[in-house]
């Protein structure tokens, strides 16, 4: 679809831009902001940072947060992977509905309903075998898991939609035994789905407030727990201070997982057009 | 010429082959079983088991106990199992105004703020669409980037904008526009001002997904057949763009209902949601058959537009 941009449209773009970005480039600003009142100007200064840093507090947080994402975004992209290739590759089987459907509703959900329901489940199964004593790191990451490889399917799914089975089906055909195809040729080509897959879960793990708060327990306060219980009271200094860093980092990997991704189309664009090429 | 024969492998004896097909074939089922059976054992223990242990608290008394309601099932000295339902919760919700307006008032505000998202995702999405190859790319990213970035200080951001002593006041005080601060922050508007920033993304880029595959020689013909371009767009893309109309509202609009943290810290106390009134139910209250109740309520109320949703995602990817 190459028609020109009308200029109703190129307005509407500059204004939703501005829209996204103005509220972050303020969040940024006031970062740096000397005063302890976030809108009045007391000049440039690094003082927030300097006190965010100090503080223990959000270091805990921060480390609880990050462990709780990497081994979330791990096992959320193994479980995601699996269920992803179930649903693409592995036709009609017994409960696929049922198994579609509970792939899909997370992405949905309201976070309340999700929250509350784990809640009650992790206190039952603990009358019920004496697990989970205490809520924490684990029952944060079972949630986290839950809801974050729903969306690992989806990026999945579209892939080995996108990529097709002529492959597996030629190695197959060759002599090569399923776990074969599976390391030589069907992860190969997952590659770039698992790599945005493994982020997303993460971010998605970072920036849970919500469920987290529900099956927490006393003690163990992930990043977005502490944000939120210092936030509610109004506007905070250093919380622009963290959130410019957490801007920073995001960009940056977001970023990279952009140009990752690109190439990898760009690489698909030039086989096909090559194999096409070959053919004619 | 060579002769290629010497290469080829040397023939499998003719017995051996349908054993050894039958052992494959078995490892084959096998390790299907296991790629299926993980993922699915785990969302029916962590996601659907728990939606039944909520309803069976909803229909539970309130006791004082650890944890607080009553059992359902009991068993009388004679071995006999007595299983009491009580719908009094349900009754409650249903009688007292308070959650039936807070009902009311949660569809309206994710229903308008639904329809605020498509009428500037819409146009957003259809000019990433018109871009050039080098921009598109950009232009996604740039749409995308806010999504990665955490909601929560998304949110907070307008706390900073929308305050008495916030941004925007300061400016139009500055500029002499007004005298004293519009009150702003701790009212609905904020609050739609809040989903429709943070939801955006989900709108656009569904949109965006679906309009790419449109075809522009249709609205070339149309034009060539005389079509005005008013008429073009609403008899020949709007229809066309349809699955992504949908796919992203219901994506707005099922959450939004469920909306905590927006209405909490935008709105205050002044705007009611039931995400939050469930959330504090829960959690200050410590009511949890009512929590449990107002939360299959809501369950209630979004299953019709989950199951729409989970269609167009099934069709979705079954066409691409």
């Amino acid at each position: 679809m190459y028609a020109k941009r009308s200029r109703f449209l190129t307005i509407m773009l500059t204004l939703g831009l501005a829209f996204f970005y103005i509220p972050m480039v303020l969040l940024v600003i006031y970062s740096f902001n000397y005063s302890k009142l976030v809108p009045v100007w007391g000049g440039w200064s690094l003082r927030w940072y300097k006190e965010l840093f100090q503080s223990a507090e959000v270091w805990s947080a921060v480390s609880l947060s990050l462990q709780i994402a990497v081994v979330n975004a791990t096992f959320a992209t193994a479980l995601g992977t699996l269920a992803g290739l179930a649903m693409v590759r592995f036709g009609r089987f017994k409960g696929r509905t049922l198994f579609g459907g509970m792939l899909v509703a997370p992405l949905v959900m309201p976070e309340v309903i999700t929250g509350l329901s784990l809640l009650v489940f992790f206190i039952s199964l603990n009358q019920l075998i004496g697990w989970p004593a205490e809520r924490g790191f684990a029952t944060i990451t079972i949630a986290h898991i839950t809801f974050s490889m729903a969306y690992v399917a989806v990026t999945i799914q579209a892939r080995l939609t996108g990529v097709g089975q002529t492959l597996e089906e030629a190695a197959a055909d060759l002599g090569a035994k399923p776990f074969k195809v599976l390391t030589a040729i069907t992860i190969p080509q997952l590659t770039p789905a698992l790599i945005s897959g493994w982020l997303l879960a993460f971010t998605l793990s970072l920036d849970d407030l919500v469920i987290a708060s529900f099956v927490t327990g006393p003690g163990a306060n992930t990043l977005p727990i502490l944000i939120f219980s210092r936030i509610r009271l109004g506007l905070r200094p250093d919380i622009n201070a963290l959130a410019t860093i957490m801007i920073l980092v995001i960009t940056i990997c977001v970023a990279i997982a952009a140009i990752v991704m690109f190439r990898q189309q760009r690489a698909d664009l030039l086989d096909r057009q090559m194999a096409e090429r070959e053919e004619s | 010429m060579t002769d290629f024969t010497e290469d080829m492998p040397e023939p499998l004896p003719v017995k051996q082959l349908p054993i050894s097909r039958q052992f494959m074939r078995r490892i084959q089922n096998s390790w299907r079983q296991i790629v299926t059976v993980v993922p699915f054992l785990w969302l029916l223990v962590f996601f659907l088991a728990p939606f039944f242990i909520v309803a069976k608290i909803s229909l539970a008394e309130l006791a004082i106990a650890s944890p607080p309601f009553t059992s359902l099932i009991e068993w009388t000295g004679d071995g006999i199992m007595t299983i009491r339902l009580v719908f009094d919760n349900f009754v409650y919700i249903w009688e007292d105004s308070l959650y039936f307006d807070t009902y009311l008032n949660s569809l309206k505000i994710s229903a308008t703020s639904t329809f605020l998202c498509l009428l500037f995702g819409y146009p957003i999405a259809y000019a990433i669409v018109r871009s050039g190859p080098v921009a598109k790319p950009l232009l996604l990213f740039a749409i995308i980037l806010p999504f990665w970035t955490s909601f929560l200080l998304r949110v907070y951001s307008w706390m900073g904008l929308l305050a008495d002593q916030g941004t925007i006041n300061n400016l139009l005080m500055a500029l002499g526009i007004v005298d004293e601060p519009i009150r702003m922050l701790y009212t609905e508007f904020a609050v739609y001002i809040g989903i429709v920033y943070t939801y955006m993304p989900f709108m656009i880029l569904p949109l965006y997904a679906n309009m790419e595959k449109l075809d522009n020689s249709l609205n070339e013909a149309a034009a060539d057949l005389g079509s005005r371009p008013t008429n073009t767009f609403f008899k020949v893309t709007l229809p066309l763009t349809m699955p992504g109309i949908v796919a992203g509202s219901l994506l707005v609009f099922i959450p939004a209902t469920g909306e905590y943290v927006i209405p909490d810290l935008l709105g205050g106390g002044n705007v009611q949601m039931i995400g939050r009134v469930l959330y504090n139910e829960f959690s200050r209250n410590s009511d949890w058959p009512v929590a449990a109740a107002v939360a299959i309520v809501l369950l209630i109320i979004l299953v019709l537009p989950i199951m729409v949703f989970q269609h167009y995602q099934g069709k979705a990817s079954e066409e691409q």
